[in-house]
């Protein structure tokens, strides 16, 4: 893809509105279509398509395979850690009530936010995962 | 009317796929395939979906599809016609439509789906939860332990493809 100008360019310009994009529907799927998986994959894709126009080399630079491991165990272990808050505050496994017992919504809305947020950072992580397992293979 | 257009495509699109020998094509059209139910689902209200088809199956799969491709091989070798493969295939197929005949109408409000927990969702979910978008409501709070155990699942898919892929090289690094 070294001589692709026009597909750098576009890209270059594009990158950083999928991102965006991937973080508004992560924060806005409480409110519009999208949330968690849909958000994640979003991002990964941004990733992936950096990857193939900028070679897999280098989107390992930005993100390296270190960082992917560590968010791929961090996104299960934030939806688990509410689920083990809720315990500690008084409630049931993930019954996100407990977070708040002033306004039982608003701990619903801080539970699902953490929750998506968690699901969100595993997905994101693993399809950009998936990516690099496969792009090694091409390389090699 | 959209709804028939698009399930034309659709039918049209698989029927291409399998009649292709090419695999490249069949992978770029796969994803229109995919492209296409996005459409449908959106003609369907059903957006959440329609949002993880268009991302999932027109995006990412296509991607590491043709990644696939570019490690294997570009043609399809052509196989021969197998009586008893063809007996498997139209027992099931009979098996799938004769499964759809007790089916309840589409947008029948008398439907099971509709007669169990989806009423008091609808009701009473933005008192409860107090988030607009009620399909969200479902997955993270009324459904949170599926929606752990489903993140958990594709954790493991990406550990599966870790090992498989990558332990070779892990040990030829070190």
């Amino acid at each position: 893809m070294r001589h692709h100008s026009i597909l750098r360019a576009v890209t270059k310009f594009f990158l950083p509105y999928i991102l965006l994009f991937g973080l508004y529907t992560q924060f806005h799927g409480d409110y519009g279509p999208g949330g968690g998986f849909q958000a994640g994959v979003i991002f990964a894709a941004a990733i992936v398509l950096y990857g193939l126009i900028f070679t897999p080399r280098i989107a390992r630079k930005v993100i390296p395979y270190r960082a992917v491991y560590i968010f791929m165990s961090l996104g299960i272990l934030l939806y688990a850690g509410v689920g083990v808050a809720t315990l500690f505050m008084g409630g049931n496994y993930l019954d996100y009530n407990a977070l708040n017992h002033h306004h039982p919504v608003h701990g619903q809305h801080l539970g699902i936010l953490l929750v998506e947020l968690g699901v969100g950072i595993t997905v994101a992580a693993v399809v950009i995962c998936i990516y690099y397992a496969f792009a090694d293979r091409l390389e090699s | 009317m959209i709804d028939i257009a698009v399930l034309l495509m659709l039918a049209f699109t698989a029927i291409a796929i399998s009649r292709l020998r090419n695999l490249f094509a069949a992978v770029m059209l796969a994803g229109l395939y995919s492209l296409l139910s996005a459409c449908w689902m959106t003609a369907l209200d059903a957006v959440d979906v329609a949002f993880t088809e268009a991302a999932v199956g027109a995006g990412v799969s296509t991607v590491l599809m043709l990644i696939t491709l570019a490690v294997t091989a570009r043609r399809e070798k052509v196989a021969k016609f197998s009586l008893p493969a063809f007996f498997v295939v139209l027992v099931t197929g009979g098996f799938l439509i004769y499964g759809t005949l007790d089916m309840p109408d589409w947008g029948d409000p008398e439907a099971p789906v509709h007669q169990h927990v989806a009423p008091r969702y609808l009701n009473d979910s933005y008192a409860e939860i107090g988030v607009p978008n009620v399909v969200t409501s479902v997955l993270a709070s009324y459904r949170g332990y599926d929606t752990l155990g489903e993140t958990v699942v594709i954790f493991t898919a990406g550990l599966g493809v870790m090992l498989l892929l990558r332990w070779r090289k892990e040990e030829k690094g070190s």
